[in-house]
């Protein structure tokens, strides 16, 4: 459904300064999938998008989408897909109704024909009650609504949401997603989804496969749970009294399948937790607990954590990815100079 | 899930005609719904007919042979167009910001009918705003000739296709400094106006000045519209008003079109 090769995009921001933003993204999407492509702020996930939706031509690479090339074929790929941005699609002083039957006329459907799509959609997406008010009097979640909508009159084999959830708060997107899924398996045919999200647990919740972007490039592309488990790591936490955690902490080094230990700050009561990052947490705790009885180390407390997709990106990056979002909005790309004096943050 | 069928293939080539429509048909549904919102354009031009027309009449009324109003009263129609239509980018800018202007450039419409179809659409306040201060002009003693008030109409709605496109081209350039928008809107409009020979006759101006109003199309317009009101219909300065009118239409649609096509960069 969507084939890239060595795709790349460069911004010239000022005679001295290009921002590469894509550095390199080759991605095959198979029909049928729903892709999240995740990463900090600034990380190229829009660009991307952009690039995959004939909104900004690549630097260098090639992109075909839904069996067309972006470059040399933008008319058939705005055809077939469908695109959900960042902001909103219908305008303020626009009647809801009425953006959906245009919607349809530019996708080619006579008057009438539109008419009933937007009954149907307005329908399908809570928006009925709504349908002929002023998108400006909308709330943020039914805003949201008729954007998903409006990317659905058509039908397309494929969408593209640009983080689709991003100010909504939990409720309206639980109710969000539940009808982006519905309106997926109730697709004639299997729909692709392709949608860029900085929120963990969205992906983690609702897509079928993860490609996590940094600084431009793909660093993991998988299921959630397999990144997860070839790249983070369960977490398993032993509370031990203060003099303990040493010694247990140079034994559970030692324990099959370990792959870092730490040792947390004393508590209250001066006891402390031994963190030990390990393939399968629930199959290493017995064990490290005999071996801690073995060696006459008390352990008070056991927890064993399952990762999330922020432990994975920590793991690849060396960085959380709830701190790159917050910084991520200063410095958004890598950039170079070819001036030596200019330093960027 | 769906009652309605979906064309398979949907064919590459558009129909540019039928695409200009939508877009014509979308911006003229909010002014439809609420015609009022014309009235807000019709302050000015007011406020220049009820406080500057009688200062003109006292002034300068025998200078101008006789009816302050044949004379005024065409002016102020073109002011009315130019004040509103190269406004209108403002709406653009709205539509950047918010996210509709990309909505589009990501269907298969046509890029040229997104700016043709909005230009188009000028033409229905230009009209209407003029009608209604023909007709608050007319208790005060207004008398045009019905045939070249109607001519002007036409005129000022041409001329209001051109500067509305050019107003959307100046929208679609400075979008990444949207205030600049501003900036060269109000930079460019008052001078076009007063060398337009609007509100005070440019024949006792200096003569750079009326070197500098010869190549304003306004001025064109301006003087056929006098002309046609005064029911001077076989005029040349109508035949001028047309050529400087279209021209500004020919010249704003292209730019427009040129900005359009590169809007999404």
């Amino acid at each position: 459904m969507i084939r890239t090769n060595v795709l790349t995009k460069d911004f010239v921001v000022s005679r001295t300064r290009t921002v590469h933003a894509v550095r390199g993204i080759s991605l095959d999407i198979q029909p049928g999938e729903l892709v999240a492509v995740l990463g900090p702020n600034g990380a190229g996930k829009t660009t991307t998008l952009r690039m995959l939706t004939t909104l900004v031509p690549p630097t260098s690479g090639t992109a075909t989408v839904a069996g067309y090339d972006v470059v040399s074929d933008p008319a058939r790929v705005r055809a077939a897909i469908g695109y959900v941005g960042q902001g909103g699609a219908g305008g303020a002083s626009q009647v809801v109704r009425d953006e959906l039957v245009t919607q349809g006329e530019i996708y080619g459907l006579d008057r009438r024909a539109a008419r009933t799509r937007a009954g149907e959609l307005l329908e399908a997406l809570d928006l009925t009650e709504q349908a002929d008010r002023k998108v400006e009097s909308l709330s943020g979640g039914q805003k949201r609504r008729l954007d998903v909508a409006v990317g659905l009159v058509h039908e397309p084999s494929l969408l593209f949401l640009d983080e689709p959830s991003t100010g909504l708060d939990p409720h309206n997107r639980a109710n969000l997603w539940e009808h982006v899924l519905r309106m997926r398996s109730a697709a004639a045919e299997p729909r692709t989804i392709v949608l860029t999200t900085h929120y963990l647990d969205e992906a983690d919740t609702f897509a079928e496969r993860v490609v996590v972007v940094d600084h431009g490039q793909v660093i993991a592309d998988d299921t959630a749970d397999a990144l997860k488990a070839d790249l983070a790591g369960d977490l398993v936490s032993l509370r031990t009294a203060g003099g303990d955690a040493a010694a247990l902490a140079a034994l559970a080094e030692r324990a099959a399948g370990t792959r870092a230990v730490q040792v947390g700050p004393p508590g209250p009561d001066g006891g402390r937790a031994v963190e030990v990052r390990t393939a399968d947490g629930p199959g290493a705790a017995p064990g490290l607990l005999r071996a801690a009885d073995a060696a006459g180390l008390a352990v008070t407390r056991v927890d064993v954590a399952r990762p999330t997709l922020d432990d994975v990106f920590l793991a690849l990056t060396g960085r959380s990815l709830r701190e790159t979002a917050v910084q991520g909005a200063d410095s958004p790309a890598d950039t170079t100079d070819t001036t030596t004096k200019e330093v960027l943050a | 899930m769906s009652a309605t069928t979906l064309p398979t293939a949907t064919p590459t080539r558009r129909n540019p005609l039928r695409d200009t429509r939508i877009v014509l048909v979308r911006e003229l549904a909010p002014v439809a719904r609420d015609p009022f919102s014309l009235l807000f354009g019709l302050v000015q031009p007011l406020v220049f007919l009820g406080l500057f027309g009688p200062l003109l009449a006292g002034s300068a009324g025998e200078a101008l042979g006789g009816d302050v109003w044949l004379w005024f009263v065409p002016a102020v129609l073109a002011m009315t167009t130019l004040f509103g239509t190269s406004v209108t980018g403002s709406n653009l800018q709205l539509d950047i910001s918010s996210g509709v202007h990309e909505r589009m450039l990501v269907t298969p419409l046509s890029r040229s009918a997104q700016l043709v179809g909005r230009a188009l659409k000028e033409m229905v306040p230009v009209v209407a705003q003029s009608v209604v201060v023909l007709l608050v002009m007319l208790p005060f003693g207004l008398r045009p000739d019905p045939l070249g008030a109607a001519l002007t109409l036409a005129q000022l709605a041409v001329l209001g296709v051109g500067v509305g496109s050019l107003s959307y081209a100046l929208a679609l350039v400075v979008r990444k400094q949207e205030w600049m928008f501003w900036v060269v809107q109000q930079t460019v409009l008052f001078p076009v106006m007063l060398l337009s020979g609007m509100l005070l006759p440019l024949e006792n101006g200096p003569a750079w000045m009326r070197a500098a109003s010869a190549v304003n199309p306004l001025r064109y317009v301006v003087d056929s519209g006098r002309a046609a009101f005064a029911g001077d219909i076989a005029s040349t300065a109508i035949a001028w008003g047309w050529l400087a009118a279209m021209a500004t239409a020919a010249v704003g649609l292209a730019v427009g079109v040129r900005s359009m096509l590169r809007s999404a960069e």
